[in-house]
């Protein structure tokens, strides 16, 4: 039994009772699962790529081949503007965010539902599902941040002193996975039309989000307010900003930014509040 | 520290059948029926009534079961398939909620309401094993220190970088019954996960259970095993149709169960003055105490004595579920197997595979003329039987209610 010795939970009496309206949250138990949120991902990660030929190149490819295509469509073709930065890297260093959040929340959306065994059969918590699905993403970033650096150091652009910020717009960017993930997981194990739904939000989203064009296209006004209210339009103009030093994102978006706070504290208690009914209902 | 570990209190667990359980609903679903619900409660307010309780979907899966546990003790939990043993570890466990009552647990607890619980089949044994301790709750460190001892007891130390896709269902079983008896918890609720593998390791399996109870761990624990249980446990619960029936000995508990399985009601009828109808009907289902295991030939019996000559002679008989709505109905016709003009006939009804699902059933029988619609004699309730689900293999627990007979399916996959 010494393993358990530092186990918080040993000698302590649970409660089990009916569900009575909001619950507090209870992040202490969520810390103590903490190891099991660790091989959440990385049972992720593994699965991921297994049987397939080419296996962790996926990783690579996917975004490379976006690149090359959005390159050629809308950089050659269309000639838009890349604020002064060569077209394929001005676009894969937005898709390095954008992957992030819509692979997150893609995940997250069906990762009860596809982890209905597991809810059936075993206690913990379960926001430790959708976290790890947002979270497994990250592992996929810091290769493409590889890719990008190889990038830069061909197209011979060096980063300003804004490049500090990137870890805090990746914070931003994966709370607003979160925050979108856990509603739509926890809206999913009820009603599948979630499923069906994700892929058109994503492309909806994606085309709301300066990814393959430059945020300053959108004429100025109250689109231009709208647009800056979305959270990824502040997390890909912060990236482009601290990567190559043009325009700062628009102030605006730590308007989004507290919107993704909100709705993702308010997503923790609604989850904590279904997380019970999901064995039956899954 | 009290000397209680496991303390239930009026525990209740109500399921919606149909469709929340098991079936997810459509938003559409959702609008219709909130649409609907809606316009019951307003019809229900202008007639100033209360809204009528919607019992007539739900089930109680669990109702007010209280029983108390000492620490150290071994608990074995019976009952027949859907009386609620599984329901009861589920609302123990956590994994869901109960709708009434309440439940104290003191100490670690870890559940087993299955082996190989999170397996995944494109990984190797040795990630499985990191990864199923990890959802059993098992820490890290304590997965690598119980490592060897988990393989070895597995004795798939060759296959052990294998993804278990490849591994045999003997191979695959042994590796997940190890891991899970690694786990070292305070309390523990297992159900039914003994007797997998091969004869040889089922014994290494009641042995490491033995282990486990003399470890003078609390341990609560489902089987059918009465075997099992009788050797494993010194108190035992015993439950049916969601209540607690018996809380004690387990030789008391043993017979109490067994006791369960003969049904009320006679299973035979006799009326040897009858003129005009059955003198005898008799249910002849597989197994003994008129319980029959669905899926094997179902046989009925009737003997007719016939002072009155009928022109056009029909018997037929409904099987009644115990609500007596008639779940299915049986004839023969005296036009196409004459039976009628002898003055008295036995007949015999023999359904190959018995499709009804598990219940208490009855028959109502028709005696008729045909061509004169002349009723001669009808009898309700009578010839009482049971069927249950013993033997039938399915992945989770049987509820009683989910259906009204099973049918033969193939599926395929595109």
């Amino acid at each position: 039994m010494s393993a358990q010795a530092h186990d918080a939970s040993a000698g302590a009496t649970i409660t089990i009772r009916p569900a009575s309206g909001w619950l507090a949250l209870n992040l202490a138990e969520l810390w103590e699962y903490r190891e099991l949120l660790y091989f959440l991902i990385w049972r992720d990660l593994k699965v991921r790529y297994r049987q397939t030929a080419i296996g962790v190149a996926w990783v690579v490819i996917q975004p490379l081949a976006t690149t090359a295509i959005f390159a050629v469509i809308f950089g050659r073709l269309a000639g838009l503007p890349s604020e002064g930065v060569p077209y394929p890297l001005f676009v894969f260093a937005a898709l390095l965010p954008w992957q992030l959040f819509s692979g997150g929340i893609s995940r997250a959306a069906v990762s009860l539902v596809s982890n209905a065994n597991l809810l059936t059969k075993v206690y913990f918590p379960r926001l430790l599902v959708p976290l790890a699905a947002v979270l497994s993403g990250i592992v996929d970033l810091s290769v493409f941040f590889v890719i990008l650096a190889g990038m830069m150091g061909w197209y011979r652009v060096t980063p300003s002193w804004a490049v500090l910020t990137l870890p805090l717009l990746v914070v931003i960017a994966v709370l607003a996975a979160m925050a979108i993930g856990i509603w739509l997981a926890a809206f999913n194990v009820r009603y599948r039309d979630v499923q069906q739904a994700i892929p058109f939000l994503i492309q909806i989203w994606f085309l709301a989000s300066p990814v393959a064009y430059s945020g300053s296209l959108v004429p100025a006004g109250p689109w231009r307010v709208l647009y800056n209210l979305n959270p990824m339009t502040g997390v890909i103009q912060g990236f482009r900003w601290a990567l190559f030093g043009k325009t700062p994102p628009d102030p605006l978006a730590w308007v989004s930014v507290a919107v993704i706070v909100v709705l993702f504290v308010a997503g923790l208690f609604y989850f904590r509040r279904l997380e019970d009914s999901f064995a039956d209902v899954v | 520290m009290t000397d209680i570990a496991i303390r239930a209190q009026a525990l209740g667990k109500r399921y919606r059948i149909g469709v929340s359980r098991r079936g997810y609903l459509t938003l559409r679903d959702a609008l219709s029926e909130g649409i609907a619900a809606t316009l019951h409660t307003a019809r229900a307010l202008v007639r100033a009534r209360p809204r009528a309780a919607r019992t007539d979907n739900t089930i109680w899966a669990l109702k007010d079961v209280t029983f108390e546990v000492a620490r150290g003790e071994v608990v074995g939990i019976i009952g027949r398939n859907g009386s609620g043993k599984s329901t009861l570890l589920k609302v123990l466990s956590r994994i869901t909620r109960p709708t009434t009552g309440s439940a104290e647990i003191t100490g670690r607890v870890g559940s087993l309401l299955e082996v190989g619980t999170g397996f995944h089949p494109e990984l190797t044994g040795r990630d499985n094993i990191y990864l199923n301790g990890a959802v059993l709750g098992m820490k890290r460190a304590e997965i690598a220190r119980k490592f060897d001892e988990i393989v070895a007891f597995a004795e798939v130390d060759k296959f052990i970088d294998t993804p278990v896709k490849h591994y045999s269902s003997g191979m695959y079983l042994r590796l997940a019954f190890a891991v899970a008896a690694h786990l070292d918890t305070e309390i523990l609720f297992v159900d039914e996960v003994l007797a997998v593998g091969d004869e040889a390791f089922q014994k290494k399996c009641l042995g490491k259970m033995g282990d486990v109870a003399r470890a003078g761990r609390t341990v609560l624990f489902v089987s059918h095993n009465l075997q099992a249980v009788s050797a494993l446990t010194r108190q035992a619960l015993v439950l049916d149709g969601g209540q607690l029936i018996h809380a004690g000995e387990t030789s008391a508990a043993l017979e109490r169960y067994r006791a369960l399985w003969t049904v009320r009601g006679a299973s035979e009828y006799t009326n040897p003055g009858s003129a005009n109808g059955i003198t005898r009907a008799k249910v002849i289902p597989s197994g003994p105490g008129q319980v029959h295991r669905a899926g094997e030939p179902l046989v009925f019996e009737f003997d007719l004595r016939l002072s009155h000559k009928l022109t056009s002679a029909s018997f037929s008989f409904q099987v009644n579920d115990e609500e007596m709505r008639p779940i299915m109905h049986l004839w023969i016709e005296d036009a196409k197997q004459p039976w009628s003009k002898t003055g008295g006939a036995r007949l015999r009804c023999h359904v190959p595979k018995s499709r009804l699902y598990m219940g208490r059933y009855s028959l109502t029988t028709y005696l008729s003329d045909r061509t004169t619609f002349e009723l001669y004699e009808k009898l309700d309730g009578i010839c009482a039987f049971e069927v249950v689900m013993d033997g039938t293999e399915r992945g989770y627990e049987w509820k009683s209610g989910a259906c009204t007979f099973l049918e033969d399916a193939e599926w395929s996959v595109y």
